[in-house]
Protein backbone atom coordinates (compact mmCIF):
# COMPACT_ATOMS: atom_id res chain seq x y z
CA UNK A 1 0.00 0.00 0.00
CA UNK A 2 1.16 3.51 -0.66
CA UNK A 3 0.34 6.58 1.36
CA UNK A 4 -1.86 7.89 -1.40
CA UNK A 5 -4.02 4.80 -1.51
CA UNK A 6 -7.40 5.58 -0.06
CA UNK A 7 -8.70 3.63 2.86
CA UNK A 8 -11.84 1.62 2.21
CA UNK A 9 -15.01 3.46 2.99
CA UNK A 10 -18.43 1.99 3.27
CA UNK A 11 -19.43 -0.32 0.50
CA UNK A 12 -22.14 0.55 -1.96
CA UNK A 13 -25.71 0.69 -0.81
CA UNK A 14 -28.22 -0.68 -3.30
CA UNK A 15 -30.35 2.39 -3.59
CA UNK A 16 -28.57 5.45 -2.27
CA UNK A 17 -25.33 4.66 -4.06
CA UNK A 18 -26.75 4.43 -7.53
CA UNK A 19 -25.62 7.85 -8.63
CA UNK A 20 -27.68 10.26 -10.63
CA UNK A 21 -24.83 10.55 -13.10
CA UNK A 22 -21.24 9.52 -13.63
CA UNK A 23 -18.61 12.17 -13.97
CA UNK A 24 -17.84 13.21 -17.53
CA UNK A 25 -14.24 12.29 -18.26
CA UNK A 26 -12.08 15.15 -19.45
CA UNK A 27 -10.25 15.05 -22.76
CA UNK A 28 -6.86 13.46 -22.36
CA UNK A 29 -7.73 10.71 -19.92
CA UNK A 30 -8.29 8.06 -22.54
CA UNK A 31 -6.46 7.62 -25.84
CA UNK A 32 -7.88 9.35 -28.92
CA UNK A 33 -9.70 7.04 -31.30
CA UNK A 34 -7.67 8.41 -34.21
CA UNK A 35 -4.01 7.68 -33.55
CA UNK A 36 -2.06 7.26 -36.81
CA UNK A 37 1.00 5.71 -35.18
CA UNK A 38 -1.22 2.71 -34.38
CA UNK A 39 -2.09 1.81 -37.93
CA UNK A 40 -5.18 -0.28 -37.27
CA UNK A 41 -6.99 2.83 -36.05
CA UNK A 42 -7.04 4.29 -39.57
CA UNK A 43 -10.23 2.64 -40.80
CA UNK A 44 -11.69 1.87 -37.41
CA UNK A 45 -12.26 5.25 -35.79
CA UNK A 46 -15.38 7.37 -36.22
CA UNK A 47 -14.75 10.62 -38.03
CA UNK A 48 -18.00 12.31 -37.11
CA UNK A 49 -18.07 14.06 -33.74
CA UNK A 50 -19.43 12.06 -30.83
CA UNK A 51 -22.86 13.15 -29.64
CA UNK A 52 -23.36 13.96 -25.99
CA UNK A 53 -25.51 11.33 -24.32
CA UNK A 54 -27.41 12.36 -21.19
CA UNK A 55 -27.07 9.58 -18.67
CA UNK A 56 -30.27 7.83 -17.77
CA UNK A 57 -31.06 4.60 -15.97
CA UNK A 58 -29.68 2.47 -18.83
CA UNK A 59 -26.24 4.02 -18.39
CA UNK A 60 -26.40 4.11 -14.58
CA UNK A 61 -27.04 0.39 -14.24
CA UNK A 62 -24.98 -2.58 -15.38
CA UNK A 63 -25.14 -6.34 -15.49
CA UNK A 64 -25.15 -8.37 -12.31
CA UNK A 65 -22.90 -11.39 -12.22
CA UNK A 66 -24.68 -14.53 -11.07
CA UNK A 67 -25.30 -16.81 -13.98
CA UNK A 68 -23.68 -14.42 -16.40
CA UNK A 69 -20.18 -15.40 -15.42
CA UNK A 70 -19.96 -17.92 -12.65
CA UNK A 71 -16.40 -17.70 -11.42
CA UNK A 72 -14.84 -21.08 -10.71
CA UNK A 73 -12.32 -21.88 -8.02
CA UNK A 74 -9.37 -21.97 -10.42
CA UNK A 75 -10.45 -19.10 -12.64
CA UNK A 76 -8.08 -16.68 -10.93
CA UNK A 77 -5.12 -19.07 -10.97
CA UNK A 78 -3.78 -19.32 -14.51
CA UNK A 79 -1.04 -21.70 -13.35
CA UNK A 80 -3.43 -24.44 -12.25
CA UNK A 81 -5.77 -24.77 -15.21
CA UNK A 82 -3.92 -27.72 -16.77
CA UNK A 83 -2.29 -30.95 -15.67
CA UNK A 84 1.12 -29.37 -15.27
CA UNK A 85 2.49 -25.96 -14.35
CA UNK A 86 3.26 -23.44 -17.08
CA UNK A 87 6.85 -22.37 -17.71
CA UNK A 88 7.75 -18.85 -16.71
CA UNK A 89 8.09 -16.48 -13.79
CA UNK A 90 5.27 -17.33 -11.42
CA UNK A 91 3.65 -13.99 -10.67
CA UNK A 92 0.94 -12.72 -8.37
CA UNK A 93 -1.05 -9.78 -9.77
CA UNK A 94 -3.43 -8.18 -7.34
CA UNK A 95 -5.03 -4.85 -6.72
CA UNK A 96 -8.18 -3.03 -5.94
CA UNK A 97 -10.94 -1.58 -8.06
CA UNK A 98 -12.14 1.85 -6.97
CA UNK A 99 -14.21 4.60 -8.42
CA UNK A 100 -12.64 7.99 -8.92
CA UNK A 101 -13.86 9.08 -5.50
CA UNK A 102 -11.85 6.30 -3.90
CA UNK A 103 -14.78 4.11 -3.04
CA UNK A 104 -13.99 0.40 -3.50
CA UNK A 105 -16.13 -1.47 -6.01
CA UNK A 106 -17.03 -4.82 -4.57
CA UNK A 107 -18.54 -7.78 -6.39
CA UNK A 108 -17.44 -6.59 -9.82
CA UNK A 109 -16.08 -8.86 -12.52
CA UNK A 110 -12.41 -8.61 -13.53
CA UNK A 111 -11.38 -10.61 -16.60
CA UNK A 112 -7.83 -10.95 -17.89
CA UNK A 113 -6.06 -12.53 -20.85
CA UNK A 114 -2.42 -12.60 -21.80
CA UNK A 115 0.44 -14.18 -23.77
CA UNK A 116 2.54 -16.93 -22.25
CA UNK A 117 6.03 -16.45 -20.84
CA UNK A 118 7.47 -16.51 -24.37
CA UNK A 119 5.12 -13.84 -25.65
CA UNK A 120 2.89 -16.25 -27.56
CA UNK A 121 -0.89 -16.18 -27.34
CA UNK A 122 -2.94 -19.34 -27.52
CA UNK A 123 -4.78 -17.94 -30.51
CA UNK A 124 -4.77 -18.98 -34.14
CA UNK A 125 -3.96 -15.50 -35.31
CA UNK A 126 -0.73 -15.40 -33.36
CA UNK A 127 2.06 -16.52 -35.70
CA UNK A 128 4.98 -15.46 -33.53
CA UNK A 129 7.57 -18.22 -33.76
CA UNK A 130 7.74 -18.83 -30.05
CA UNK A 131 6.54 -21.97 -28.32
CA UNK A 132 3.04 -22.50 -27.05
CA UNK A 133 2.86 -23.86 -23.53
CA UNK A 134 0.53 -26.86 -23.18
CA UNK A 135 -0.01 -25.88 -19.57
CA UNK A 136 -1.05 -22.31 -20.19
CA UNK A 137 -4.24 -20.92 -21.69
CA UNK A 138 -3.82 -17.35 -20.52
CA UNK A 139 -7.34 -16.40 -19.41
CA UNK A 140 -8.60 -15.68 -15.93
CA UNK A 141 -11.39 -14.02 -14.06
CA UNK A 142 -12.13 -12.92 -10.54
CA UNK A 143 -14.79 -11.05 -8.63
CA UNK A 144 -13.72 -8.28 -6.28
CA UNK A 145 -14.24 -8.74 -2.56
CA UNK A 146 -15.78 -6.33 -0.07
CA UNK A 147 -12.70 -4.10 -0.28
CA UNK A 148 -12.69 -4.12 -4.06
CA UNK A 149 -9.71 -6.47 -4.14
CA UNK A 150 -8.90 -9.01 -6.84
CA UNK A 151 -6.00 -11.42 -7.09
CA UNK A 152 -4.57 -13.54 -9.89
CA UNK A 153 -1.74 -16.04 -9.99
CA UNK A 154 -0.15 -16.32 -13.42
CA UNK A 155 3.20 -16.29 -15.20
CA UNK A 156 4.69 -13.04 -16.37
CA UNK A 157 3.85 -12.61 -20.07
CA UNK A 158 6.66 -12.07 -22.53
CA UNK A 159 6.95 -9.15 -24.96
CA UNK A 160 6.12 -10.04 -28.54
CA UNK A 161 6.51 -8.69 -32.06
CA UNK A 162 3.64 -7.31 -34.11
CA UNK A 163 3.21 -5.93 -37.57
CA UNK A 164 2.52 -2.27 -36.92
CA UNK A 165 5.94 -1.09 -38.14
CA UNK A 166 9.46 -2.40 -38.65
CA UNK A 167 10.80 -4.15 -35.52
CA UNK A 168 7.62 -3.42 -33.57
CA UNK A 169 7.35 -5.11 -30.16
CA UNK A 170 4.63 -4.84 -27.58
CA UNK A 171 5.80 -4.33 -24.01
CA UNK A 172 4.80 -7.21 -21.74
CA UNK A 173 1.21 -6.67 -20.69
CA UNK A 174 -1.92 -8.30 -19.31
CA UNK A 175 -5.28 -7.33 -20.79
CA UNK A 176 -7.93 -6.31 -18.24
CA UNK A 177 -11.69 -6.07 -18.72
CA UNK A 178 -13.91 -4.52 -16.05
CA UNK A 179 -17.67 -4.40 -15.95
CA UNK A 180 -17.86 -1.99 -13.02
CA UNK A 181 -21.37 -1.55 -11.70
CA UNK A 182 -22.78 0.54 -14.48
CA UNK A 183 -22.69 0.64 -18.26
CA UNK A 184 -21.02 4.03 -17.82
CA UNK A 185 -18.09 2.42 -15.99
CA UNK A 186 -17.20 -0.30 -18.51
CA UNK A 187 -13.46 -0.37 -19.14
CA UNK A 188 -11.04 -2.47 -21.18
CA UNK A 189 -7.37 -1.72 -20.64
CA UNK A 190 -3.90 -3.24 -20.36
CA UNK A 191 -1.56 -3.55 -17.39
CA UNK A 192 2.17 -3.16 -17.91
CA UNK A 193 5.22 -4.02 -15.82
CA UNK A 194 7.59 -1.42 -14.36
CA UNK A 195 10.76 -0.50 -16.20
CA UNK A 196 9.91 -2.07 -19.53
CA UNK A 197 12.44 -0.84 -22.13
CA UNK A 198 9.77 -1.10 -24.84
CA UNK A 199 7.56 1.66 -23.43
CA UNK A 200 9.24 4.33 -25.55
CA UNK A 201 8.55 2.43 -28.77
CA UNK A 202 4.96 1.26 -28.31
CA UNK A 203 2.25 3.33 -30.02
CA UNK A 204 -0.56 1.65 -28.07
CA UNK A 205 0.95 2.58 -24.71
CA UNK A 206 1.90 6.02 -26.00
CA UNK A 207 -1.57 6.69 -27.39
CA UNK A 208 -2.47 7.74 -23.85
CA UNK A 209 -1.76 11.44 -23.63
CA UNK A 210 0.62 12.39 -20.85
CA UNK A 211 3.16 10.51 -18.79
CA UNK A 212 1.10 10.69 -15.62
CA UNK A 213 -1.84 8.99 -17.29
CA UNK A 214 0.40 6.36 -18.87
CA UNK A 215 1.97 5.63 -15.52
CA UNK A 216 -1.43 4.59 -14.20
CA UNK A 217 -1.24 1.50 -16.38
CA UNK A 218 2.13 0.40 -14.97
CA UNK A 219 1.87 -2.04 -12.10
CA UNK A 220 3.99 -1.65 -8.99
CA UNK A 221 6.42 -4.32 -7.90
CA UNK A 222 5.60 -5.36 -4.35
CA UNK A 223 8.16 -7.10 -2.20
CA UNK A 224 5.57 -7.18 0.57
CA UNK A 225 3.21 -9.31 -1.50
CA UNK A 226 5.96 -11.43 -3.01
CA UNK A 227 6.00 -14.83 -1.45
CA UNK A 228 9.29 -16.37 -0.29
CA UNK A 229 10.49 -19.28 -2.39
CA UNK A 230 7.37 -19.04 -4.55
CA UNK A 231 6.44 -15.91 -6.55
CA UNK A 232 7.07 -12.23 -7.16
CA UNK A 233 4.11 -9.88 -6.90
CA UNK A 234 2.81 -6.81 -8.69
CA UNK A 235 0.02 -4.47 -7.66
CA UNK A 236 -2.35 -2.81 -10.08
CA UNK A 237 -5.15 -0.59 -8.82
CA UNK A 238 -7.89 0.52 -11.18
CA UNK A 239 -10.12 3.58 -10.92
CA UNK A 240 -13.41 3.56 -12.81
CA UNK A 241 -15.16 6.85 -13.06
CA UNK A 242 -17.33 7.75 -10.13
CA UNK A 243 -20.51 9.71 -9.51
CA UNK A 244 -20.84 13.12 -11.07
CA UNK A 245 -20.61 16.04 -8.69
CA UNK A 246 -24.04 17.47 -9.29
CA UNK A 247 -27.01 15.15 -9.47
CA UNK A 248 -29.48 15.85 -12.27
CA UNK A 249 -27.36 18.64 -13.63
CA UNK A 250 -27.03 16.76 -16.87
CA UNK A 251 -30.48 15.33 -17.10
CA UNK A 252 -32.54 16.34 -20.07
CA UNK B 1 -10.51 13.09 -2.58
CA UNK B 2 -10.69 12.25 -6.22
CA UNK B 3 -8.50 10.12 -8.44
CA UNK B 4 -7.99 10.15 -12.19
CA UNK B 5 -9.65 7.39 -14.19
CA UNK B 6 -7.55 4.49 -15.37
CA UNK B 7 -7.04 4.98 -19.12
CA UNK B 8 -8.48 2.60 -21.70
CA UNK B 9 -6.48 0.49 -24.12
CA UNK B 10 -7.51 -1.53 -27.13
CA UNK B 11 -9.03 -4.96 -26.65
CA UNK B 12 -6.52 -6.13 -29.26
CA UNK B 13 -6.71 -9.13 -31.59
CA UNK B 14 -6.63 -11.88 -28.97
CA UNK B 15 -9.58 -11.11 -26.68
CA UNK B 16 -11.26 -14.36 -27.71
CA UNK B 17 -8.92 -16.16 -25.31
CA UNK B 18 -10.75 -14.63 -22.40
CA UNK B 19 -13.90 -12.69 -23.13
CA UNK B 20 -16.56 -14.48 -25.18
CA UNK B 21 -18.87 -16.76 -23.22
CA UNK B 22 -20.67 -19.71 -24.81
CA UNK B 23 -24.08 -18.20 -24.08
CA UNK B 24 -22.86 -14.62 -24.19
CA UNK B 25 -25.14 -13.56 -27.07
CA UNK B 26 -28.24 -14.42 -25.01
CA UNK B 27 -29.67 -11.44 -23.18
CA UNK B 28 -32.68 -13.65 -22.51
CA UNK B 29 -32.98 -17.39 -22.05
CA UNK B 30 -33.64 -19.27 -25.30
CA UNK B 31 -37.36 -20.00 -25.54
CA UNK B 32 -38.39 -16.79 -23.79
CA UNK B 33 -41.80 -15.66 -25.00
CA UNK B 34 -41.40 -12.65 -27.24
CA UNK B 35 -37.70 -13.25 -27.85
CA UNK B 36 -36.22 -11.59 -30.92
CA UNK B 37 -32.91 -11.72 -32.68
CA UNK B 38 -31.01 -8.59 -33.57
CA UNK B 39 -28.62 -9.10 -36.45
CA UNK B 40 -26.20 -6.88 -38.22
CA UNK B 41 -22.76 -6.43 -39.72
CA UNK B 42 -19.97 -4.20 -38.43
CA UNK B 43 -18.11 -2.34 -41.20
CA UNK B 44 -14.88 -0.36 -41.26
CA UNK B 45 -14.14 2.87 -43.09
CA UNK B 46 -13.36 1.02 -46.32
CA UNK B 47 -16.79 -0.59 -46.24
CA UNK B 48 -15.28 -3.96 -45.39
CA UNK B 49 -16.75 -6.15 -42.66
CA UNK B 50 -14.68 -6.07 -39.47
CA UNK B 51 -13.79 -9.68 -38.78
CA UNK B 52 -12.66 -9.21 -35.19
CA UNK B 53 -14.78 -7.28 -32.72
CA UNK B 54 -16.48 -7.57 -29.37
CA UNK B 55 -19.99 -6.15 -29.07
CA UNK B 56 -21.87 -5.83 -25.78
CA UNK B 57 -25.43 -4.72 -25.16
CA UNK B 58 -27.34 -3.64 -22.04
CA UNK B 59 -31.04 -2.97 -21.78
CA UNK B 60 -34.24 -3.05 -19.78
CA UNK B 61 -36.86 -5.76 -20.03
CA UNK B 62 -40.27 -5.09 -21.66
CA UNK B 63 -41.51 -3.59 -18.38
CA UNK B 64 -38.56 -1.23 -18.13
CA UNK B 65 -36.81 -3.24 -15.40
CA UNK B 66 -33.07 -3.89 -15.23
CA UNK B 67 -31.34 -7.10 -14.20
CA UNK B 68 -28.58 -5.16 -12.49
CA UNK B 69 -27.08 -5.83 -9.08
CA UNK B 70 -30.02 -4.18 -7.38
CA UNK B 71 -32.86 -5.18 -9.65
CA UNK B 72 -33.86 -1.60 -10.34
CA UNK B 73 -37.60 -1.35 -10.46
CA UNK B 74 -38.03 -4.91 -9.20
CA UNK B 75 -37.40 -8.39 -10.52
CA UNK B 76 -38.14 -9.08 -14.16
CA UNK B 77 -41.13 -11.23 -14.95
CA UNK B 78 -39.01 -12.95 -17.57
CA UNK B 79 -37.23 -15.96 -16.11
CA UNK B 80 -33.57 -15.87 -17.05
CA UNK B 81 -33.61 -12.25 -18.19
CA UNK B 82 -30.07 -10.86 -18.18
CA UNK B 83 -30.37 -7.73 -20.26
CA UNK B 84 -26.69 -8.12 -21.13
CA UNK B 85 -25.29 -9.77 -24.21
CA UNK B 86 -21.71 -10.22 -25.34
CA UNK B 87 -20.81 -11.29 -28.85
CA UNK B 88 -17.14 -11.74 -29.73
CA UNK B 89 -15.74 -12.80 -33.05
CA UNK B 90 -12.05 -13.32 -33.69
CA UNK B 91 -12.28 -14.23 -37.35
CA UNK B 92 -15.85 -13.81 -38.46
CA UNK B 93 -17.61 -12.29 -41.43
CA UNK B 94 -18.41 -9.06 -39.60
CA UNK B 95 -21.84 -10.19 -38.52
CA UNK B 96 -23.36 -10.42 -35.07
CA UNK B 97 -26.55 -11.92 -33.73
CA UNK B 98 -28.10 -11.43 -30.30
CA UNK B 99 -31.09 -13.05 -28.68
CA UNK B 100 -33.12 -10.60 -26.61
CA UNK B 101 -36.51 -8.98 -26.12
CA UNK B 102 -37.56 -5.51 -27.11
CA UNK B 103 -37.05 -3.28 -24.07
CA UNK B 104 -39.87 -1.20 -22.69
CA UNK B 105 -39.99 2.58 -22.68
CA UNK B 106 -38.27 4.39 -19.80
CA UNK B 107 -38.90 7.64 -18.03
CA UNK B 108 -36.03 10.13 -17.87
CA UNK B 109 -35.36 12.23 -14.75
CA UNK B 110 -37.04 15.19 -16.41
CA UNK B 111 -40.21 13.15 -16.82
CA UNK B 112 -39.74 12.81 -20.56
CA UNK B 113 -40.25 9.38 -22.04
CA UNK B 114 -37.26 7.61 -23.53
CA UNK B 115 -38.05 5.43 -26.52
CA UNK B 116 -37.14 1.75 -26.23
CA UNK B 117 -33.39 1.44 -26.72
CA UNK B 118 -30.43 -0.85 -26.15
CA UNK B 119 -27.04 0.52 -25.14
CA UNK B 120 -24.13 -0.86 -27.16
CA UNK B 121 -20.36 -0.96 -26.59
CA UNK B 122 -18.09 -1.87 -29.48
CA UNK B 123 -14.50 -2.97 -28.91
CA UNK B 124 -11.93 -4.03 -31.51
CA UNK B 125 -8.31 -4.10 -32.47
CA UNK B 126 -7.66 -0.60 -33.75
CA UNK B 127 -10.16 0.91 -31.33
CA UNK B 128 -8.21 2.41 -28.44
CA UNK B 129 -11.37 2.96 -26.41
CA UNK B 130 -14.85 1.57 -26.76
CA UNK B 131 -17.36 3.16 -29.08
CA UNK B 132 -20.81 3.64 -27.53
CA UNK B 133 -23.97 3.64 -29.60
CA UNK B 134 -27.62 2.67 -29.18
CA UNK B 135 -30.08 0.48 -30.99
CA UNK B 136 -33.54 2.04 -31.34
CA UNK B 137 -36.41 0.41 -33.20
CA UNK B 138 -37.68 1.83 -36.48
CA UNK B 139 -41.22 0.60 -35.76
CA UNK B 140 -41.50 2.77 -32.62
CA UNK B 141 -42.32 5.85 -34.64
CA UNK B 142 -44.19 7.94 -32.09
CA UNK B 143 -41.93 6.99 -29.18
CA UNK B 144 -38.86 7.74 -31.30
CA UNK B 145 -40.31 11.08 -32.33
CA UNK B 146 -40.62 12.08 -28.67
CA UNK B 147 -37.22 10.75 -27.58
CA UNK B 148 -34.90 13.55 -26.41
CA UNK B 149 -31.70 11.70 -27.32
CA UNK B 150 -32.84 10.98 -30.87
CA UNK B 151 -33.93 14.59 -31.11
CA UNK B 152 -30.37 15.64 -30.29
CA UNK B 153 -29.01 13.67 -33.26
CA UNK B 154 -28.95 15.46 -36.63
CA UNK B 155 -32.00 14.26 -38.54
CA UNK B 156 -29.97 12.96 -41.47
CA UNK B 157 -27.95 10.65 -39.16
CA UNK B 158 -30.81 9.41 -36.96
CA UNK B 159 -31.48 6.45 -39.22
CA UNK B 160 -28.13 4.90 -38.30
CA UNK B 161 -29.57 4.18 -34.84
CA UNK B 162 -32.78 2.52 -36.01
CA UNK B 163 -33.03 -1.27 -36.17
CA UNK B 164 -35.45 -2.34 -38.88
CA UNK B 165 -37.91 -5.20 -38.56
CA UNK B 166 -36.68 -8.39 -40.23
CA UNK B 167 -37.46 -12.07 -40.04
CA UNK B 168 -37.36 -13.14 -36.40
CA UNK B 169 -36.50 -9.71 -35.09
CA UNK B 170 -34.52 -6.72 -36.28
CA UNK B 171 -31.50 -5.81 -38.35
CA UNK B 172 -29.05 -2.99 -37.85
CA UNK B 173 -25.54 -2.54 -39.25
CA UNK B 174 -22.77 -0.56 -37.62
CA UNK B 175 -20.50 1.58 -39.77
CA UNK B 176 -17.56 2.61 -37.65
CA UNK B 177 -16.45 5.13 -40.27
CA UNK B 178 -17.33 6.38 -43.71
CA UNK B 179 -20.61 6.85 -45.59
CA UNK B 180 -23.54 6.21 -43.26
CA UNK B 181 -21.23 6.35 -40.26
CA UNK B 182 -23.12 5.22 -37.17
CA UNK B 183 -23.83 7.82 -34.52
CA UNK B 184 -21.57 7.25 -31.52
CA UNK B 185 -22.08 8.90 -28.18
CA UNK B 186 -19.89 10.58 -25.59
CA UNK B 187 -21.05 9.11 -22.34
Amino acid sequence: MTDSEPQPRQIYDPVSDTPSSYVREAEGIHPPLDFPEYKSTALRHPKQPLIYLPQNITELTGPALGSLAPVGELDNDLTRQHDGEPIGERTVVSGRVFDTEGKPLRNTLVEIWQANACGRYRHRWDRFEAPLDPNFTGAGRAVTDAEGRYRFVTVKPGPYPWGNHYNAWRPAHIHFSLLGRAFAQRLVTQMYFPGDPLFAYDPIFNSIPGEAARSRLISRFSIEDSQPDWALAYEFDIHLRGPGATPFEEAL
Amino acid sequence: MSFPSTPAQTVGPYFAIGLPWPDGPHAVAPGTVGAITIRGVVYDGAGEPIRDFLLETWQADPDGLFADLYGHGGPSKLAGFRGFARVGHEDGDGSFELLTVKPGPLVMPSGANAAPHIDVSLFARGLLHRCVTRFYFADEGSANAADPVLASVPAERRGTLLAKAAAGGYEIDIHVQGPGETVFFAL
